[in-house]
């Protein structure tokens, strides 16, 4: 009985009792949450448009926000370095193209997914190699990101803002407004669709598949330099990035893997899923359940929708 | 020229289906088995056994595990880490409310539980495949990590949190804890992979591995020529789970003789899904060439600096490994997608018809 008031009444009363502890674990999760939704949006680019489940796109966020602090440490300027960042990532996306997705085309899913493993070990031993494993602090000030909180007065106490998140949310919002004209309204955007569609159907109307294939690898890249960058300024860059970047797994499952409103909803959720149960009822089982508990979740989910929240109904024919 | 079946006649049924169908392969498999339970043995030192053969069958034997599942049954599981953990786990509380039975019939007995919590978690593939069944074992991976760490009955609340294993003997000869000779170990730990991948041969050629392979192939076509899917799929996860438990519990405490929970992180279960991979899905034989290459490969790179005389910091060769390995691996993938069996075989038909090229 007692125990059965721990799970269903006593969080709940918790809340009520502190409403501005309540609104700031709330908003912790929501930024968490973002943070996810732009690592599975990375992903979601990728498989939509080749079909790869790109295991590699965490340690792209590590690897990317590594060579823009790298070479601001070099002496570089700030600005100059975010584009040749860029760059980097843009010579990336081709390499990747021409020595790893040309060679294993029209190769089984997983044989792909372990390729992107090997990926992941050459980009963590590259990473390390030139920049060195120690964690790095990201150049906030430098890229005029705004630092500080602001403190927000009521619900009987007060919450405070991370200007940065304020950032980061604004920051993706516009990226994911972006990238639905870019796929919505431009030429390339409607190629893209249609390899996701179909790569057959596409070939079949002229569509180049490698130059599709770099394409989406860069914008891949460019998410992950984004979400590196947040991320950066939020703690610091570091290779355990590429763990937590493994949440955004979940976050795929839930919103479905070729749907990009999916990846966004399916962050939050699994965001501000894992920070409540965390904090009200994490106690109760000992605390840490944030590690598993957005696997949970997700898991919970498929066995009721199998495709995900947004995905496309799975159909099977013999 | 000595790998030729000219002459082998096959006069029933029994000759046409062996598993080795060819003389010489039966000779080679006898050679094998020779040099692993006499002449290793023999010449063997601690380090070869220690450090190379032992590691390598057990892993050997958790590849095994998961090539039944991912390679014949076509379900992709990253959880494989977790299973040898509760292997491993199952074995110590085993052993420790039972020290007078022999220690061996744990090790085997602790896969029974793992099995028991691979059909648990197993239960979604049934409504789902690929990457989201992938995802869901990550699930079973993450919550039973946590359970390790969480839970101080699972270790036996010792202070360090990690496993320690007891001191157990067979007709007064240690086999586990700190007094167990590495030769006594390597013996153990062989008769057991030996034993497990005969049973696991016999299982895949039989009815049980044609109905997994229909499964695989084609889950929905398998269903309409009457396979039960839900016994089919949760069978091999709870066969797949057995094995990865006992190399789970062998690993501990054949291997290591102590360890904290960290061992069966999601590491060890991507390091099991490579060897699978590289060494080729659902093959055997296949397993041990993928343990061979991932596990044997990373300390020859450690040596290699060394042996040249390279003066490198230990950090250094580290990252460089990292570097080799990746690059290795999507070579093997772009030379030969489905791994080191099918190479192993191409070899096999060149010498049969040597020295014509078909």
């Amino acid at each position: 009985m007692h125990l059965l008031y721990q799970i269903f009444i006593d969080p709940f009363v918790q809340m009520g009792a502190a409403p501005d502890l309540f609104a700031q674990t709330l908003w912790d999760g929501l930024v968490a949450g973002v943070l996810y939704a732009l690592i599975a949006l990375g992903f979601v680019l990728i498989f939509k448009a080749s079909g790869v489940f790109n295991f590699a796109q965490g340690i792209m966020v590590v690897f990317a926000a590594l060579t823009l602090v790298g070479l601001h440490e070099h002496g570089v300027p700030a600005f100059l370095a975010l584009a040749l960042t860029v760059v980097v990532m843009f010579v990336l996306a081709f390499g990747v193209e021409r020595l790893m997705l040309r060679p294993l085309i029209n190769q089984a899913d997983v044989i792909l997914f372990m390729a992107t493993f090997g990926l992941t070990y050459v980009l963590i031993g590259f990473g390390q190699l030139v920049f060195g494993g120690n964690p790095k602090v990201m150049i906030t000030s430098d890229l005029y990101l705004p630092s500080g909180e602001i403190r927000f007065k009521g619900l009987g106490g007060f919450v405070s803002f991370q200007k940065i998140d304020i950032a980061a949310l604004i920051i993706t919002s516009i990226m994911v407004a972006v990238l639905a004209v870019f796929f919505q309204r431009t030429r390339i955007g409607r190629a893209l669709r249609a390899v996701a569609d179909s790569h057959q159907a596409a070939l079949s109307v002229g569509i180049s598949l490698e130059q599709i294939w770099v394409i989406v690898w860069f914008a891949a890249g460019v998410v992950a330099l984004t979400t590196g960058i947040m991320w950066g300024a939020r703690s610091e860059v570091s290779f355990s990035l590429q763990i937590i970047a493994l949440k955004a797994l979940p976050v795929l499952i839930l919103g479905g893997l070729t749907s990009i409103p999916g990846a966004i909803v399916g962050g939050l959720i699994i965001g501000i899923g894992e920070k409540i149960a965390e904090f009200y009822w994490g106690p109760l089982l000992g605390g840490g359940i944030e590690s598993w508990f957005a696997y949970v979740i997700a898991l919970g989910f498929l066995v009721f929708r199998p495709q995900g929240l947004f995905g496309e109904k799975i159909i099977e024919r013999i | 020229m000595l790998y030729r079946e000219v002459g082998q006649y096959k006069t029933n049924y029994a000759a046409d289906m062996a598993v080795f169908p060819i003389l010489q392969d039966r000779i080679g498999i006898g050679i094998i088995l020779f040099v692993a339970f006499v002449v290793f043995p023999l010449i063997g030192n601690d380090f070869l056994l220690n450090a190379v053969l032992i590691p390598f069958l057990i892993f050997s034997l958790a590849a095994i595990g998961l090539n039944l599942l991912t390679g014949y049954c076509g379900l992709l599981s990253l959880g494989t880490g977790a299973f040898m953990g509760v292997g491993a786990y199952a074995c110590l509380k085993l052993t420790t409310y039972f020290p007078q039975v022999n220690i061996v019939v744990w090790i085997l007995a602790s896969g029974f539980f793992s099995a028991a919590v691979g059909v648990l978690f197993g239960l979604p593939s049934l409504r789902i495949k690929g990457f989201y069944l992938a995802v869901a074992t990550l699930a079973a991976q993450f919550f039973l990590e946590w359970c390790f760490i969480r839970i101080p009955w699972l270790y036996n609340n010792s202070v360090s949190g990690a496993i320690e294993v007891p001191l157990r003997t067979f007709m007064s000869v240690p086999i586990t804890g700190p007094t167990a000779t590495s030769l006594t170990r390597y013996l153990t730990v062989l008769s057991i992979v030996v034993l497990m991948t005969w049973l696991a041969s016999n299982l895949v050629h039989g009815r049980i591995g044609r109905m997994w392979m229909s499964v695989r192939d084609m889950d929905l076509a398998a269903e309409l020529i009457g396979i039960r899917l839900l016994r089919a799929k949760l069978l091999a996860f709870a066969v797949s789970s057995f094995y990865c438990g006992v190399a789970g519990a062998m690993l501990v405490f054949l291997w290591y003789g102590g360890a904290e929970a960290e061992v069966f992180n999601i590491d060890q279960s991507f390091l099991e899904l490579f060897m699978v991979i590289i060494g080729g899905l659902g093959t055997l034989i296949g397993s041990f060439f993928g343990a061979a290459l991932i596990y044997i490969l990373p300390i020859a790179l450690r040596l290699i600096p060394e042996g040249l005389g390279l003066p490198l910091h230990p950090a250094t060769v580290e990252q460089l490994r990292f570097l080799v390995v990746g690059i290795l691996i999507i070579v093997f993938l772009v030379l030969e997608p489905n791994g080191l069996a099918r190479l192993w075989q191409i070899g096999k038909q060149k010498l049969r018809v040597w020295p014509f090229p078909y």
